[in-house]
């Protein structure tokens, strides 16, 4: 099995000349100063006088600087300190992260009353504790400084700004009392139910206006569908845990499609082995590109875009044959149509099918499909619905016709950057010039929001009251954790004041239903949070029980509620604010099967065809300025900041000329160097130019491309001040090549591209320090496993045992001179499930916000610079390089017990702990990066600049912004940012090396709790940042020496025949272990084959 | 029989006062109690921020109206008509509620206020003993140097004494050598010299560098000149009473302005010892209460914080004291006083020094790393005694070292053995 090939690139692929020099220099590029030395020191340019200028420099701020009367600290305490706050000492406060209809419970952590890590909520039924990249990256946004910091009036091309929201309101209102046409309130998915409340009351206040719902990435499609087939507009909920037999037709159901967290931690539910009858569940993907749960996928076939129909239709029509099936004529795809359908057969009433297009009639098929095969009422549940998506794209063409005409007389934006992110931007920014009154109530100065005359800049979240709904039923609730940064005004608030205050009849009032102490002062700007806690206590009955859900954060249906949950206690049965179907299993309409088969039938294909997609990190595009989701790579294509053309080696052979997969020059010429060539893709007249990036496993007719990218002010020179440093320059901006059908947005598209001779720099990580083939991971099929558990490993241990010397069996004491150290109390210990690890990132941001990891930004990660602790590696494998099976391995500091890094270092900066950890100290470090040179799993990050301006000398780093480093740093280096930094966790300076520390913090946190209670189970399981992370519990974390912890429980009783040890013939006794992946598919993935021929030769 | 009877007597009451003391809090408890919760408003013998204690059964109705009282006073109030006249007595303070204190808990501090003797000089706060220790060990190192001088004296002359005899010798045999160099132009000489002022040079250059920013004595100048002597010294409020912190987090923390309020709204004049400064003059206490006053917003004349006309959410002028601060540890250093204090059992002093004798307080240890190792390489932790279950049950999972100690293979676990001396517990 150690055949079996990983390939991170081409390069590694085909072993070329330029890869196996590349492996062999860890820290290629020049050493900055010294440049002018490259010819000798005695012909270096540097001369005798600029020696003696450094030195005499070097030595007179040192004397400076030791001369220097140590500065005075002052410790200013508070002057009446709340009750809550013990300065020092987190608190944790449930809030919810929502972000246009995407809805996450979090609890907040609360340093010293400023937010600055976002962890999940455990009790939630819908996350159970998970969290995405994004929603961990949310805390910086709080802090952007980009932010709008008070209201502002058009005034000319600029903005003024207004001194106060009465001042503001009373000019809205005035222009109100003028327009003529009716009034429009644009916001994206509003999932809220005091939300819809107050904009009910709005709206009944101006007889004619009216609200539009809109979604940058729509989900129209599903909705209209499964109002054809159910009789209802909505999403019905999903229970991936229920399915044996997934298959998927295009949704990034793990990644991007409506909510990942839900939907991945149900997904790994039936993804984990157990010892006892190792069972998986099936999962099938059909698409165009290669998604994130593509690539997790057991088998997985590709098609045209144009394709989806059919196969859908081919589907339902092996299924029952109530539909015709269309002819396939790629023999591949056709098999694995009937491989599909096999195993949908094989587990009707348990198997699933989503789709991620936004396409009625494939929808509609895929409704037919999921009644043959009995989801509905098991897997599907209609009874609940799920309130992530609601925009319809039909509304939003009527208002921008109605806007265009000049019937729109006002305009309210909450939430929402429609001239960016709506395909025909261009024209909404024209007909918003026709509409009277415009008013934005976006909280940063986006495409939009530049455009109005008004803004009234919103709360972040963590400064907001609010709640959430994100499936009928369950509720979910924000509250503000810090006070408002800058003068912003809540956009409820906005809405209810210019609603003129209490109209309603029923339980609105300026007085809280419930006395409060001290008494809330009535703040005119902040009338919604009373608003919200009337509307609250008076559903949820009484003032104790509100508080109790405000503090769970959560109110859930009695049935999903856990034992942890307070208010279960007090049995509130809240009714849900959606309407939903009440049936379980409702009525399908099965004449709309026929429709929308003829439908599907007029699809048109091109030969070049291009989809869009989200990227886990930057989504839509709303949190396109943070440098976190920014420097995030993709976990598929490794690129940060950008995005890019992905393209099949097929179609780079065939547009470009670049065969990557036979000639070795041409893959090399391609792949080294971060220059990629540039094509243009045009689509319906519309045109842009992207590098190109190959990545196996795309359709060969495909061309995917990212929205998201490409943010910018309508004024160029703006940009930075307006959208932000990260989003300024970051990709192209592909919405505009979208159209619209008539019903939905289309999902696809039949365009031409070219090549067009540039070349553009993309920073791709991954590109370096690999393992040089030994091998880092081993996976296996569901049935080989079933068959003979212990074979994934046993090469392996053969091996191991032939490093012993003098015949002794073990490994750990006997296969090295250094003498095995006790660890006499805890022992810290990491494993991490490869089967259920999706490489969703969550964990990488995660670090990121617990660790203070430094921005680098984007020419100094193509340099090999990211200072990620925690990367997620993917590899590519299996016997079709051009279709490969695809491996996430989460990789971080492996803290070996044997560590090849501990014993290089000249000054013992690093060396290892009792308990495991291998540790670095920072102050101690000088910077030989000795150690780096030695690690084999490459996952020490030095600090080549000062990323952080925690130089001595802060000005240092002026000089070097604009030519090594990227405006990104100054911006995380802001005063308002650096908000965001962990007080826990050193921040480093240049010149010093790092590493993942097992989050110590937390661990010393944990054990000084530990001790304070006396109870040594608080340290079982503790959880670093990247576990606590995890929506698919992939990680496991805790004391090793403890019996009873999940830790030594997966290593030594329920995955002893998976667990394994990345490269441990070397002896670095590593802290971590991985358990192999098993493929739930008969398909040969070249595992058991090798051993086969091996045992016949 | 009577003798008996009295000798049987006498025996019961002896056995009823060892049940007593083994069943209940003692006295000697009910003296910390006092320090931990009472001290900081009461004391025994006169009026503080609350009445003195002295004869509290005299004037209180009797009953449990003492726990009641302790456990919830201004539910008292509310009912009471002793605990009303109490209020009105002192008002606007209002006792806080001590809950957490059990009855048997307040029956003993009050014992310790009725067994109470006015004592001689103030003896001192609790663990004063642990700071003097460290500054005695008498240093020899100057008699060795004035030995090793001489001693280098001696054998610079007996090398002289040796060159002239042998060249008195030489001479005697005929045998030429050159001109004699000096001593002090004699290259091996030089050399010598050299090096040895080198040693000496690098090894003053090596330490100041290593003491910069290091900060022992450093007494700066307070905004107000809070006198620890008076508070804790004299008055012996708890260090944990404003200092909180100490047992929940990192921070032992200033206490807020509030905090000082909950007394100096009654005590508004300083009536106790003059304070002299190290210059000699003498401080104005009641002038410096008057500035606590300026920051807090609080009028003393008319007994009421000012009004809050500017809306800023306190009453005018009241802002925060800026005091300097005077225990620096550099940013790459993670301290948590909780560990110290909590789990460690760690008398402030320890570190701080005797601060309840200092008027101003200033750097009593040097706060190196080496003062640091070294008390972690010495300090024994709470290791469980499995036989006894007395210490910290967290240790229970150290069994390599349950085992060694009952072999004998090791005396005691101090913080090092546990791992007190590796980087990442304080540097991370």
């Amino acid at each position: 099995m150690s055949q079996k090939k990983y390939w991170g690139n081409f390069g590694q692929l085909n072993e070329t000349e330029a890869f196996k020099q590349t492996s062999k220099d860890e820290f290629r590029e020049d050493l900055l100063p010294l440049e002018d030395l490259d010819n000798g020191l005695l012909q270096g340019k540097t001369p005798r006088r600029d020696f003696l200028k450094y030195l005499g420099f070097s030595t007179a701020a040192a004397a400076l600087a030791a001369s220097c009367n140590t500065p005075v600290r002052n410790a200013v305490p508070y002057l009446s300190r709340p009750d809550d706050i013990v300065p020092g000492v987190a608190q944790f406060y449930a809030s919810t992260y929502v972000n246009g209809g995407e809805t996450i419970s979090v609890l907040v952590k609360q340093r010293d009353g400023r937010p600055i890590k976002i962890e999940g909520n455990d009790l939630s039924a819908i996350t159970k504790g998970g969290t995405s990249a994004r929603s961990q990256a949310s805390v910086l946004d709080l802090y952007d400084t980009s932010r709008l910091r008070h209201p502002l009036q058009k005034s000319g091309n600029d903005f003024k700004e207004v001194t106060s929201f009465e001042a503001i309101d009373k000019m809205i209102l005035q222009a109100m009392s003028s327009v003529s046409g009716s009034i429009v309130l644009l916001t994206s998915t509003i999932n809220s139910p005091s939300t819809l409340k107050v904009i009910e009351q709005f709206l009944a206040k101006y007889p004619g206006s009216r609200h539009v719902q809109y979604d940058a990435v729509s989900y129209s499609g599903m909705l209209l569908a499964n109002e054809m087939s159910y009789g209802k507009r909505y999403i019905p909920s999903y229970n991936f845990e229920k399915a044996k037999t997934i298959v998927s037709l295009g949704a990034d159901f793990l990644g991007t499609w409506l909510s990942p967290v839900e939907f991945s931690s149900q997904y790994a539910t039936n993804r984990r082995i157990k010892k006892s009858n190792p069972a998986l569940s099936r999962h099938i993907q059909f698409e165009s590109m290669l998604t994130l749960t593509g690539s997790n996928a057991d088998d997985r076939f590709t098609h045209k875009p144009s394709e989806t129909g059919a196969v859908a239709l081919a589907i339902l029509a092996k299924l029952n044959g109530s539909v015709s099936a269309p002819s396939i004529s790629d023999a591949n795809l056709a098999k694995g149509i009937d491989k599909a359908v096999a195993a949908l057969n094989n587990s009707k009433g348990e198997a699933l099918v989503v789709s991620g297009s936004n396409d009625v009639n494939i929808q509609m098929i895929v409704n037919a499909i999921n009644e043959a095969i009995g989801a509905s009422g098991s897997t599907i549940d209609h009874s609940v619905s799920s309130n992530y998506k609601k925009g319809i794209d039909a509304d939003m063409a009527s208002l921008l016709s109605e806007m265009k005409s000049g019937k729109v007389g006002a305009l309210f934006i909450h939430d929402c950057n429609p001239v960016y992110s709506y395909f025909d931007g261009g024209a909404f920014a024209q007909a918003m010039s026709k509409t009277a009154l415009t008013v934005s109530f976006n909280s940063t100065m986006d495409e939009t929001t530049e455009l109005c005359r008004y803004i009234v800049p919103s709360h972040h979240w963590l400064e907001s009251w609010g709640d959430a709904e994100p499936k009928s039923g369950y509720f979910s609730f924000i509250q503000p954790v810090i006070n408002p940064l800058f003068k912003t005004r809540q956009f409820q608030s906005s809405l209810l004041s210019l609603a003129g205050g209490n109209t309603a009849p029923n339980n609105v009032g300026d007085t809280l239903m419930v006395a409060e102490n001290p008494p809330i002062k009535a703040y005119e700007n902040d009338s919604y949070e009373i608003f919200f806690k009337n509307f609250w206590i008076s559903k949820l009955g009484s003032n104790s029980v509100f508080e109790t859900a405000l503090q769970e954060g959560l109110v859930q249906p009695a049935s999903v509620q856990s034992s942890g949950n307070a208010i279960a206690d007090t049995a509130v049965a809240v009714t849900s604010a959606v309407n939903s179907m009440i049936t379980a299993k409702p009525t399908f309409n099965s004449a709309s099967v026929s429709s929308a088969q003829s439908g599907i039938g007029s699809a048109k294909g091109g030969n070049v065809e291009i989809v869009f997609y989200e990227k886990v990190g930057i989504g839509n595009g709303s949190q396109a300025n943070n440098p976190w989701l920014q420097e995030l790579p993709d976990p598929v294509t490794k690129v940060t900041w950008d995005n890019y053309a992905m393209i099949s080696p097929q179609m780079a052979k065939s547009l470009l000329g670049i065969d990557v997969m036979n000639n070795k020059k041409q893959g090399d010429d391609y792949e080294v160097h971060p220059e990629k060539p540039v094509i243009k893709i045009t689509v319906n007249g519309r045109s842009v130019s992207l590098p190109a990036m190959i990545i196996p496993g795309v359709h060969p007719s495909t061309i995917a491309v990212a929205v998201g990218y490409g943010r910018q002010s309508s004024n160029k020179d703006q940009s930075i001040e307006r959208i932000g440093r990260s989003a300024t320059n970051a990709g192209q901006n592909v919405y505009p090549l979208i159209s619209f059908s008539g019903v939905t947005l289309a999902s696809y598209f039949a365009g031409t591209a070219e090549k067009t001779g540039d070349k553009y720099a993309l920073a791709q990580t991954q590109v370096h320090g690999f393992s040089e083939n030994r091998p880092v991971i081993y996976e296996t099929t569901l049935s080989d496993f079933k068959k003979d558990p212990k074979h994934i490993l046993r090469e392996t241990k053969e091996e191991l045992e032939g490093l012993i010397a003098g015949g002794s069996k073990d490994f750990v004491k006997d296969a090295t001179i250094y003498p095995d150290y006790v660890k006499p109390g805890v022992k810290w210990g990491m494993s991490i499930d490869l089967n259920t690890c999706t490489g969703c990132s969550a964990c990488v941001i995660a670090c990121n916000a617990e660790n203070n990891i430094s921005v680098v930004g984007k020419k100094e990660v193509a340099r090999y610079h990211d200072m990620h602790w925690m990367r997620i590696d993917r590899y590519f494998t299996g016997n079709d390089p051009l279709n490969p099976e695809v491996v996430f391995q989460p990789m971080l500091c492996q803290h070996c017990d044997n560590a090849p890094c501990e014993n290089v270092c000249p000054v013992a900066a690093t060396n290892h702990s009792s308990e495991g950890l291998n540790q670095m100290a920072y102050n101690r470090c000088i910077g030989t990066r000795y150690c780096a040179n030695n690690c084999p799993y490459k996952v020490r990050r030095f600090n080549w600049l000062d990323y952080n301006g925690a130089d001595s000398f802060p000005n240092n780093q002026k000089p070097i912004i604009g030519s090594y480093l990227n405006e990104v740093t100054e911006q995380m280096n802001d005063d308002l940012t650096r908000m965001v930094l962990n007080p826990d966790v050193t921040v480093r300076s240049r010149g010093v090396m790092e590493k993942c520390s097992f989050c110590v913090q937390r661990l010393q946190d944990g054990k000084l709790e530990a001790k304070k209670t006396q109870n040594p189970a608080v340290v079982r399981n503790l959880k670093t940042a990247c576990a606590q992370a995890c929506p698919t519990n992939a990680i496991t974390f805790g004391n090793v020496n403890d019996s009873k912890s999940d830790v030594f429980k997966i290593r030594n009783v329920e995955q002893t025949d998976r667990s394994f040890y990345v490269l441990q013939q070397l002896h670095t006794l590593p802290n971590i272990n991985y358990l192999a992946k098993i493929r739930n598919t008969d398909r040969n993935i070249g595992v058991m084959e090798e051993e086969a021929k091996k045992e016949h030769s | 029989m009577i003798r008996y009877r009295k000798f049987f007597n006498k025996a019961f009451a002896s056995f009823l006062f060892i049940l007593f003391i083994s069943f209940s809090t003692s006295a000697q408890d009910g003296a910390a109690l006092f320090k931990a919760n009472c001290a900081s408003c009461h004391k025994i013998d006169a009026d503080f921020a609350g009445p003195a204690l002295k004869g509290w059964k005299d004037r209180v109705p009797g009953g449990d109206w003492i726990h009641k009282w302790v456990h919830n006073p201004s539910a008292m109030i509310a009912s009471d008509p002793y605990a009303k006249q109490l209020f009105e007595k002192w008002k606007p303070t209002i006792m806080t509620s001590f809950s957490n204190l059990s009855v048997e808990e307040i029956d003993a501090i009050m014992k310790y206020v009725d067994e109470f003797q006015p004592a001689a000089p103030a003896a001192g706060a609790p663990g004063t003993q642990a700071a003097a220790a460290s500054q005695g060990g008498s240093d020899n190192s100057l008699l060795y140097g004035i030995l090793t001088l001489v001693l280098a004296l001696v054998a610079l002359i007996l090398i002289q004494v040796n060159k002239n005899l042998r060249k008195l010798a030489d001479d005697k045999s005929n045998i030429q050598r050159g001109k004699p160099v000096p001593f002090w132009r004699n290259k091996t000489y030089l050399m010598a010299f050299v090096f040895v002022l080198f040693g000496i040079g690098g090894y003053v250059v090596i330490n100041a560098a290593i003491g910069l920013g290091r900060q022992q004595n450093y007494e700066p100048i307070q905004p107000i000149y809070y006198s620890h002597k008076v508070h804790a010294g004299t008055n012996q409020i708890s260090c944990l009473y404003c200092h909180g912190g100490a047992q929940d987090g990192k921070h032992a923390n200033i206490p807020s302005v509030n905090v000082c309020m909950n007394c100096h709204i009654a005590i508004k004049e300083y009536k106790g010892d003059p304070i002299i400064r190290e210059d000699g003059r003498e401080v104005n206490g009641t002038a410096e209460i008057r500035k606590l006053y300026s920051y807090a917003g609080w009028n003393p004349d008319k007994n009421e914080y000012n009004p809050d006309r500017n809306g800023d959410g306190v009453p005018d002028g009241a802002r925060p004291i800026q005091w300097v601060k005077i225990h620096n540890l550099p940013d790459h250093v993670y301290f948590n006083h909780s560990q110290h204090v909590v789990v460690g059992k760690q008398q402030c002093q320890t570190c701080h020094g005797n601060v309840q004798e200092m008027n101003e307080v200033y750097q009593f240890a040097d706060l190196s790393m080496g003062w640091c190792v070294n008390c972690h390489r010495t300090t024994k932790v709470d290791f469980l005694n499995k036989e006894t279950g007395e210490g910290n049950k967290f240790y229970s999972i150290y069994e390599k070292f349950h085992d060694d100690l009952k072999n004998n293979k090791m005396d005691s676990v101090t913080v090092e053995s546990i791992g007190g001396t590796e980087c990442q517990k304080c540097h991370y």
